[in-house]
C-alpha cells in the first residue's frame, strides 16, 4: 500500500482540525479551506477552479449549467418552507446565478433510519410543488438509509443542469469599478428563521424563511438588456461572504452603506438579542446584483416589477481602491471593513 | 425600529460630536468599561470620529475574555466526561484552553449544548434524568440574575443532576484595580450600562470620589457611546468627578433589587482570577454553602487544575488600558480569533477581536481606511 496522498505529496496536514467541525459547513473561512485545500486540489480542473455557484461548459449545441447542493437543515419544516422547498430552490438557484434557465433537476435522499414514510412523503411533495411552480424536473435520484445515530432524519442532495442564453457572461469575476452593487430585498430572513425555530426565543413563527426560486427574477433582468456583470444568491455566510468573494474574485473593492441594506424589523430585533449581524445570516429567496452604474436604476426597476424582487435596493459601489476588502459606511458616518464569516454564528453572551 | 434606529441616528450622532469637538481642550484617555461598548465603538467606527485629543482605550469588560484559563480547563474536563451535558452561551464555545476549545470537545463526541438562558438547563436535566446537566455560569453582575435563579430553582423544585460552574466577575474591583496600578492612564470612565441596571451606581460614587475620576454610566448604541463621552468630557474639562448616568431610559441609581436579593441569596462574593490580569481579591461570586449541591466545582473535583499563559501576548496591558490591540506585534499575525494567544482575542467583544472582526488588520498591511471615499 502506498503511503502517499491521493494527490499531492505534501507532509504537511491538509486542515488545521484532525476532525471535520461544524464550522467546516458554514461558508466561513473553515469552509473555504476545506475548498481550498482539499475539494480543488483533489478534483482538480478548470471549470471547479472559477469557484462560482455552478459549472458552465460549452456542449454540442447549448452552453449549459451545472451544478450540486446538499441539504442538511434541522427542523426539516419551517416558518416558510421546509427541507425539500429548500432543495428545490437552492439548486435552481445556483443555476439561475450564471443566467441559466433550470431544465432539470437530480435528486438524493440519505435518511436516518427510522423516519416516519410520512415526514418523507411530506418532503418529496414539497419538492414536486416547488419543481412545478419553477418548470423543471427531477429526473434522476438516490436514496441511501443510515443507521439510526448515523444521520440526523433526513439529508437531501440536488444537481441541476441549465441552459446559458447565447451572450450572457455572468461570473464572480466580472465586478468592475463603478458597478452598482443591488440587493433583491431584505436580509437575514431564511436564517433567522431557523434561529428562531430552533430556540426557546418567544420568536417563533415570527420570522418567515424567503426560500424562493430567483430564475423568474433574473429572467427579468436579463431581457431588460443591462450591462449586468455578477448575480450571487447570497447563502451561508450572508451578503458579507457573497461580497467577500466577489471582492477577491474580481480583484476590486466595494464600499456598502449599510443603512441602505434592507433588514425586516423582527429579523433585525432577533439579531439584536443574539448579537448577529443580519450581513452575516443566510438568505435563500434574496440575489446581489453588480451592474454598470448607468444601468443601476434600471436594473431596479426591472426587480421591482417581479414578485420577489419588490423591496430591491442599491447599496453599496465598486471601488478600485483597497482591493479584496469590503468596507462598510456605518449610518454615523464612521466606517469599518467588512471580516469575512470564520465558522458558525454563535450568540454572544449579552 | 425604537429604541434602536434613534440611537443610531447620523445626524443626532453629528450634533454630538461636534459638540464634544468645541468641549474638548487638550488629549484625556477614557476607558469604556464594557466589551459591548468596545464592540459598538469598533463596529460604528467612533473612535475615529472624535476628536484626536480624545483617547478611547478598551476596559476589561468582556466575561468570556476574562474568564480564567483554569477555569476553561475545569470546563473542558468536565464536559469531556460521558456522563456530563455541559451547557454554555454560545460565545464560550471557540475559547481555547490549554487543550482546543468545547467546539472541538464536541466534535469528538462530547455533548455540549449551547443555551441561550440558563433556565433551559432545567428542563435539559429534566428530560435527561440519567445524564449530570453542568451551565458554565460565567458573566458579570449583568448575567448573575438569571444564573442564580436556575440555581435557585433547581434547588426548590429538587433537580438534583443539575449544576453550575460559577466564575463570575465584578466590576467596581476590576475598576479600582486599574486605578490602583502604578502605569495607569485611565482620567475617566464611560460605566458599564447593563451592569449598573442591575446593581445601580451607588457603589461607583465613592471610586469617583477617593479617585478623582468622572463615571458615566453609558449605554450601547452609537449617541448613547457619544453622548456618554461628551458628558465624560465635559467633566473632565471642568474638573469634576462625579458619578452620572447617561443610560437614564434603562436604570436608575438604585438599580434592580429584586435581581439583587436574587443575587445575594445565591452567590457570595469571593476573590477571583482573571485571565490576562491575575487574581483580584473580592472580585467574583461563588455559590453559597447552601447551594453546594449545585456546585459543579465540588461535585467534579476539578480544583486542582492549573496552567500557563503566553509570555507573548499583552492582552493584560490592554485590559489595563495600558495598551492597545495594535501595539502587539502578535496582532493579526501570530493571534487572531481562529488560533488566539490570549484574553482579548478571544471572544467577539474582547478588544483585540473586535479590532480583527472589523478588519483593523487588514488595515494594517498598508491600507489604512483613510485612503477610502
Amino acid at each position: 500500500m502506498s503511503s502517499e496522498t491521493p494527490f499531492g505529496t505534501c507532509p504537511a496536514p491538509i486542515l488545521d482540525h484532525e476532525r471535520i467541525l461544524l464550522g467546516h459547513g458554514s461558508g466561513g473561512l473553515l469552509s473555504a479551506q476545506l475548498v481550498e485545500r482539499l475539494f480543488r486540489p483533489a478534483f482538480d480542473n478548470p471549470i471547479l477552479d472559477r469557484l462560482d455557484d455552478q459549472a458552465v461548459f460549452d456542449s454540442p449545441g447549448a452552453r449549459l449549467a451545472f451544478t450540486t447542493d446538499s441539504y442538511v437543515v434541522t427542523p426539516l419544516f419551517f416558518p416558510g418552507g421546509d427541507i425539500g422547498r429548500l432543495a428545490v430552490h437552492g439548486t435552481i438557484n445556483d443555476l439561475a446565478m450564471s443566467g441559466a434557465r433550470p431544465v432539470y433537476l437530480s435528486c438524493g435522499f440519505i435518511v436516518e433510519e427510522g423516519l416516519p414514510s410520512e415526514t418523507l412523503r411530506r418532503v418529496v411533495a414539497s419538492m414536486r410543488e416547488a419543481a412545478l411552480e419553477a418548470g423543471v424536473r427531477i429526473v434522476t435520484g438516490d436514496t441511501k438509509v443510515v443507521g439510526k445515530g448515523s444521520g440526523d432524519q433526513l439529508f437531501v442532495n440536488t444537481s441541476g443542469i441549465g441552459v446559458v442564453p447565447p451572450g450572457v457572461e455572468l461570473s464572480a469575476d466580472r465586478a468592475r469599478p463603478g458597478d452598482a452593487v443591488l440587493l433583491s430585498g431584505t436580509v437575514g430572513d431564511h436564517g433567522m428563521a431557523i434561529v428562531a425555530t430552533r430556540q426557546s426565543l418567544g420568536l417563533e413563527g415570527t420570522i418567515v424563511s424567503d426560500t424562493a426560486a430567483l430564475h423568474g427574477l433574473v429572467g427579468r433582468l436579463l431581457e431588460a438588456k443591462l450591462a449586468l456583470h455578477v448575480l450571487r444568491d447570497p447563502t451561508r455566510g450572508g451578503v458579507a461572504a457573497t461580497w467577500h468573494e466577489i471582492a477577491k474574485s474580481s480583484g476590486v473593492g466595494i464600499e456598502v452603506d449599510e443603512a441602505a441594506v434592507p433588514v425586516g424589523d423582527a429579523v433585525r430585533g432577533a439579531c439584536e438579542i443574539l448579537g448577529f449581524d443580519p450581513l452575516h445570516v443566510a438568505n435563500e429567496g434574496k440575489l446581489v446584483a453588480f451592474v454598470a452604474a448607468e444601468d443601476a436604476e434600471a436594473a431596479l426597476q426591472a426587480m421591482r416589477a417581479h414578485p420577489l424582487g419588490g423591496g430591491a435596493a442599491r447599496v453599496g459601489t465598486v471601488t478600485a481602491e483597497h482591493p479584496g476588502l469590503v468596507v462598510i459606511r456605518t449610518s454615523i458616518g464612521g466606517s469599518r471593513v467588512l471580516e469575512q464569516p470564520y465558522g458558525e454564528l454563535l450568540p454572544r453572551i449579552c | 425600529m425604537k429604541y434602536v434606529d434613534e440611537y443610531r441616528d447620523g445626524d443626532v450622532a453629528r450634533g454630538l460630536i461636534e459638540e464634544i469637538r468645541r468641549t474638548v481642550t487638550r488629549p484625556w484617555v477614557i476607558m469604556e468599561v464594557c466589551g459591548g461598548q468596545t464592540h459598538s465603538i469598533v463596529k460604528h467606527g467612533i473612535d475615529r470620529l472624535i476628536p484626536a485629543q480624545i483617547e478611547l482605550v478598551h476596559g476589561p469588560g468582556c466575561p468570556v475574555c476574562v474568564t480564567s484559563l483554569e477555569m476553561i480547563d475545569r470546563a473542558h474536563a468536565i464536559a469531556s466526561r460521558p456522563d456530563v451535558i455541559f451547557c454554555s452561551f454560545g460565545d464560550m464555545l471557540r475559547v481555547p484552553g490549554s487543550h482546543g476549545d468545547l467546539l472541538t470537545l464536541k466534535s469528538r463526541g462530547a455533548d455540549i449544548r449551547v443555551v441561550y438562558a440558563p433556565l433551559d438547563c432545567l428542563k435539559i436535566a429534566r428530560d435527561n434524568p440519567e445524564r449530570k446537566v453542568v451551565f458554565f455560569g460565567i458573566g458579570f453582575e449583568t448575567t448573575a440574575p438569571a444564573n442564580a435563579l436556575a440555581v435557585k430553582r433547581a434547588q426548590v423544585e429538587g433537580v438534583a443532576n443539575f449544576s453550575m460552574l460559577v466564575s463570575h466577575v465584578l466590576v467596581p474591583p476590576a475598576i479600582t484595580a486599574i486605578l490602583q496600578s502604578a502605569e495607569n492612564r485611565v482620567q475617566a470612565y464611560l460605566g458599564p450600562g447593563h451592569v449598573c441596571a442591575v446593581m445601580g451606581y451607588a457603589e461607583y460614587e465613592p471610586i469617583a470620589e477617593l479617585y478623582k475620576v468622572p463615571i458615566v454610566i453609558t449605554g450601547f448604541e452609537p449617541v448613547d457611546l457619544l453622548h456618554g463621552i461628551l458628558m465624560t468630557v465635559r467633566q473632565l474639562e471642568s474638573g469634576r468627578h462625579e458619578v452620572e448616568n447617561q443610560y437614564a431610559r434603562i436604570l436608575g441609581r438604585a438599580g434592580n433589587e429584586g435581581a439583587r436579593r436574587l443575587i445575594f441569596d445565591v452567590f457570595e462574593v469571593a476573590d477571583r482570577k482573571w485571565r490576562g490580569v491575575g487574581s483580584i481579591p473580592k472580585s467574583g461570586y461563588r455559590l453559597r454553602y447552601e447551594y453546594r449541591a449545585h456546585d459543579a466545582e465540588r461535585l467534579f473535583e476539578v480544583a486542582d487544575i492549573c496552567t500557563a499563559e503566553s509570555s507573548v501576548c499583552i492582552s493584560g496591558q490592554v485590559l489595563k488600558g495600558i495598551r492597545k490591540p495594535l501595539d502587539c506585534p502578535a496582532f493579526g499575525t501570530e493571534c487572531t480569533p481562529q488560533h488566539p494567544l490570549g484574553a482579548t482575542m478571544v471572544s467577539g467583544e474582547g478588544a483585540c477581536a473586535a479590532y480583527f472582526t472589523y478588519g483593523r488588520h487588514l488595515e494594517l498591511a498598508g491600507r489604512p481606511l483613510t485612503q477610502v471615499g
